[in-house]
Formats: structure tokens, C-alpha cells, sequence
């Protein structure tokens, strides 16, 4: 530890790292974000009926709305142990800029959460009905617009440490913001599936991850030495 | 230093006292004139009837409600920067009267496309973006309220303002993106050629609800103020300035 | 000036007098509210 450099990259991999070991130390968390984004998936067969048609119309908003459902459920993982243990404050005094280490953490809360849902997304997609072409785009849209996800959803849980009622609190803040990238995300399988060109929805999400990446860690950073103060 | 000098909240509660009739005045006299204009004056529309009239409060409350998260969202930059108390008090006041103009805004709006439109609800883009602007306000209003540390609620409602003021030109270009998409309504709330016997009510009225807004934000401010400082030597010495001038009238 | 008229709304009454209605009721709600949470203060601090 004494040995490394105090740079950006090697703060941003220190709580990467940090917050992937704790991940994946307790599997189950990530496993269940994704149980639960197939079990909601599987739900809309059983409450609109299994006609195939309309299954394959609205596959991509009922998996962009469930993998958006999931990464609010996993949100508080973000902050909520380590603000309740102490380790945020210990990371507020490390010689990292805290913007740099919500950044590393962020990182780390895509990859368990956003990654993996883009991952099993083709195997709903199927049930749905849907072809290669289409769910290539899906696996894409979910790719580039989970990221975002998480970078927003930081913000939200952040403001919300350690109030009363955290979680709902949370979901109101943030769900809000979240509707551009569903509507450009949902939106880019639907064009796909209408033969338009899907390419401008995808680029939109990739201009609001480079906006977020940007953005989002200054704002996270505010938000956690809110909470510290 | 002459701006900060009312950064204070003590020095700008009787400030506000003064400000709020005015602009209260002032609200009445627009209102009753765009109201007159609005009702009595203006002509009826050839395409919609007597009906288009609902625009005269329909536009202004929509145009508020837009209007008021942004100043919000300024005050929450003073806040921020300047780590000045009176703008998050300001935040939280103005926060009330945005919702009140966001619901009108959806309510006239409904009331105004069910004969035009022919249903209540339209998920046209404006009107999505209104909801939508709804949930941001109800989000702030949470969250300020879900904290019992009046001056973490301050900090965290300023930064939540500033971060949704952000996406809210996001969000309303992503409506409109969405609502072209999907080929849904897009009927514009008023005609780019409208005639002036028409126009001016509409632009009283949203005059008279901005001074309106004005006067209410102050008068809640001095309430939030009183509240919170209720402990303050400043207030006790308001109470011993007012029974001192009583007094001193009887003697 | 015919008032019954005026009230019709050419058969649009519910619409337009909804939305007016509405709007008054909201600012005099607001007022209302404000007063009270202004009085319950002031009197709390004695002014």
C-alpha cells in the first residue's frame, strides 16, 4: 500500500478492487439481483398472456424496466455498509480525492449489477421471441446504458444515507432521472424490431455515459460529503 | 458585500415583510385584468370554442412550473457556493407553490384535452415532461423532509435540485424523442399565430402568477426563518422592539 | 352581455370552470395554509 503512487487511476482501482473482493466474497447479492431481474421478466408472460406477438413487442421495455427495478433494488450496496461501518469516512481521509473514489466504486457497482444483467438478457430475450438481430441490440443498449444507471443511482443513494425510510426514498429521487435512458435504451431495440435505425438511440446512450462520467463522480462526491458533514 | 448583506436571515425577514404585499398587490391587479381580458374580451376561437380559453391559466401554470424548478436550482447553486442558508430556506419555500403550479398545469391541461383530444390523458411530450417534473419536486420535497438534520436536509436539497436541473432538458428532449417515435400527440398548447386580444391575457396571467409565486415563496420564507431560528436572539429582540412601539403608542 | 351564456361555455362548462375553479381553490388553499403555519409560528415565538 505504502509503495503505490497517489494518482487518479490507482485511487479509482484501489475502491474498484475494494468494493469487487466484497462482491464477490458474499456471491449471493449478485446472484440475486439477477435472479430477481429474471423473475420480474418472467412475471409479464403470466400477466399479459403468452401470446407471441404481443410478448415480442413489448420484450424490450419490460426488460429495460426490470433491469432498471434491479439495479435500484442493489443501490444501497453502493454506500450503506461502508457509511454504516466507518470505511467512508476512513475513505474521506485517505489521500484519494473522494470524487476519484466514488468513481472506483461506481465501477465496481456496474460490474455486478449492469454487466451481468446484460449478460443474461439474451436468455429472456429468447423466451420473448426474440431474434439474434434484436437482442444484439438489447445486450448493447443494456451495455452502454447501465452504466448510467449506476452513476445517477450513486447520487441518489449517496443523498439518502442513513435517512429514515432509504430505500423508497432512494427510488423516488432517482427514478425520475432514470427516464431518458430508459426511453433511449427500450428505444433502441424497439427501432431495431421496426426497422429503423437504432444506431441514433445507441449514441445517445453512449453520449449520456461519457456525460456521466464526467459529471457523475463530482456530484456523488458532493452528495457522500453531505452525508458525512 | 452589499448582496450578502441580506444573505442573512435576520436581515431579510422584515425585507420579505415588506417585499410580499406588494408583489401580492401587484399579482391581484394582473390576475384581475387577465382574468377580465381573458374572459369577457378575448374572442372566441373558430376552431375550438369558448373551450381554448383554458390556456389563459393552462400556459402561465405550465410555464411556473418549469420556471420555479430552475429558480430552485439557482438558489441551490447560492446554497452550494456561497454556503448560504437563507437559499436553501428559499428552496424549500418556493418548492410548495412549484408543485401547486405543476398540478394545475396537469389538470388544466386534461381538462383542456379531453374536448380537444378527446381523452383526459394523451402522454403528449409536454405533458409527460409536466408529470415528470412533478416526480422531481415530490422527490426534493421527500427528501428534505425525510431528514431531521435541518442542515444536512439544506445541503442534500440543493444538491438533488441542481442534479435534476440538469436532466431536465435531458428528459425533455428524450419526451419528445419518445412521443415522435411512437407517433403519439403532438398538438402545440397554443398556436404559433395567435392573435394579441389573445396573447395579452395570457402574458397577464403569467405575470400575475409570477408575482403571485414572489409573494407567497416570501411570506413562506419568513414562516421556514421564524421556525427554525425561533431561538435566535434576533427574534427575541423583534418581539421586544414590536412591545416596545405598543407601548410606547399607549403611553 | 348574456350571463347564462357566458357560464355555458358554448356546452364546455365542466372543462373551463373546472380548470378556473381549480386554480382559485389551489391559491386560496395556499393562502389558507400559509396564514395558519404563519400564525402557529408567530405565535410560538411570541411576536
Amino acid at each position: 500500500m505504502a509503495n503505490v503512487a497517489i494518482s487518479p487511476e490507482n485511487g479509482v482501482l484501489l475502491a474498484f478492487r475494494r468494493d469487487l473482493r466484497l462482491a464477490v466474497r458474499s456471491k449471493g447479492e449478485v446472484i440475486q439481483a439477477m435472479v430477481f431481474f429474471v423473475m420480474v421478466v418472467s412475471l409479464f408472460p403470466l400477466a399479459v398472456g403468452a401470446e407471441s406477438a404481443l410478448l415480442k413487442r413489448i420484450a424490450p421495455g419490460v426488460m429495460w424496466v426490470a433491469a432498471l427495478l434491479s439495479v435500484l433494488l442493489t443501490l444501497p450496496r453502493i454506500f450503506a455498509n461502508d457509511y454504516a461501518d466507518g470505511t467512508l469516512e476512513q475513505l474521506a481521509i485517505s489521500p484519494y480525492p473522494m470524487a476519484v473514489i466514488v468513481a472506483g466504486k461506481m465501477l465496481a457497482h456496474w460490474f455486478t449489477t449492469g454487466l451481468p444483467l446484460a449478460i443474461v438478457a439474451p436468455v429472456l430475450g429468447l423466451q420473448f421471441g426474440l431474434g439474434a438481430h434484436e437482442l444484439g441490440v438489447i445486450v448493447l443498449s443494456l451495455m452502454l446504458g447501465t452504466p448510467v444507471l449506476s452513476m445517477i443511482g450513486a447520487v441518489g443513494a449517496a443523498l439518502t444515507l442513513g435517512v429514515r425510510g432509504g430505500s423508497i426514498l432512494t427510488a423516488l429521487l432517482v427514478l425520475p432521472l432514470y427516464i431518458p435512458v430508459l426511453i433511449f435504451g427500450a428505444g433502441a431495440a424497439e427501432a431495431s424490431m421496426a426497422g429503423i435505425d437504432y444506431t441514433a438511440n445507441l449514441s445517445l446512450l453512449g453520449a449520456g455515459l461519457l456525460l456521466g462520467a464526467l459529471a457523475s463522480p463530482l456530484a456523488v462526491a458532493a452528495a457522500v460529503k453531505i452525508a458525512l458533514d | 458585500m452589499s448582496i450578502f448583506k441580506y444573505a442573512s436571515p435576520s436581515t431579510f425577514y422584515p425585507l420579505a415583510g415588506k417585499m410580499a404585499p406588494w408583489f401580492a398587490v401587484i399579482a391581484a391587479i394582473l390576475g384581475a385584468a387577465g382574468l377580465y381580458l381573458g374572459l369577457f374580451r378575448a374572442p372566441v376561437d373558430f376552431q375550438q370554442g369558448e373551450v381554448y380559453r383554458i390556456i389563459f391559466i393552462h400556459v402561465p401554470t405550465a410555464w411556473m412550473a418549469m420556471l420555479i424548478y430552475v429558480i430552485m436550482a439557482v438558489y441551490g447553486v447560492m446554497a452550494l457556493t456561497f454556503n448560504t442558508r437563507l437559499s436553501s430556506m428559499m428552496i424549500e419555500a418556493l418548492a410548495p407553490t412549484g408543485v401547486m403550479f405543476t398540478v394545475l398545469a396537469l389538470w388544466t391541461g386534461a381538462l383542456w384535452g379531453r374536448p380537444t383530444w378527446g381523452t383526459y390523458w394523451a402522454w403528449d411530450a409536454r405533458m409527460t415532461s409536466t408529470l415528470i417534473l412533478l416526480f422531481l419536486y415530490i422527490g426534493y420535497m421527500a427528501l428534505v423532509n425525510a431528514m431531521d438534520d435541518k442542515k444536512r436536509a439544506d445541503k442534500a436539497g440543493a444538491l438533488l435540485v441542481i442534479v435534476g436541473s440538469a436532466n431536465v432538458p435531458i428528459i425533455y428532449f428524450s419526451v419528445k424523442w419518445w412521443n415522435t417515435l411512437h407517433q403519439g400527440y403532438s398538438v402545440a398548447a397554443s398556436g404559433s399565430s395567435m392573435d394579441a386580444s389573445m396573447r395579452m391575457p395570457m402574458l397577464l396571467m403569467t405575470f400575475a402568477c409570477w408575482a403571485y409565486a414572489i409573494a407567497i415563496a416570501l411570506w413562506r420564507v419568513r414562516a421556514i426563518i421564524l421556525e427554525r431560528e425561533k431561538e435566535a436572539a434576533w427574534v427575541a429582540n423583534l418581539h421586544g422592539s414590536a412591545s416596545l412601539k405598543t407601548s410606547g403608542v399607549r403611553a | 352581455m348574456n350571463w347564462s351564456e357566458f357560464f355555458s361555455m358554448g356546452e364546455r362548462a365542466f372543462y373551463v370552470w373546472g380548470s378556473f375553479g381549480a386554480f382559485g381553490l389551489a391559491i386560496i388553499v395556499e393562502i389558507l395554509l400559509l396564514r395558519m403555519r404563519l400564525k402557529k409560528v408567530t405565535e410560538k415565538v411570541k411576536i
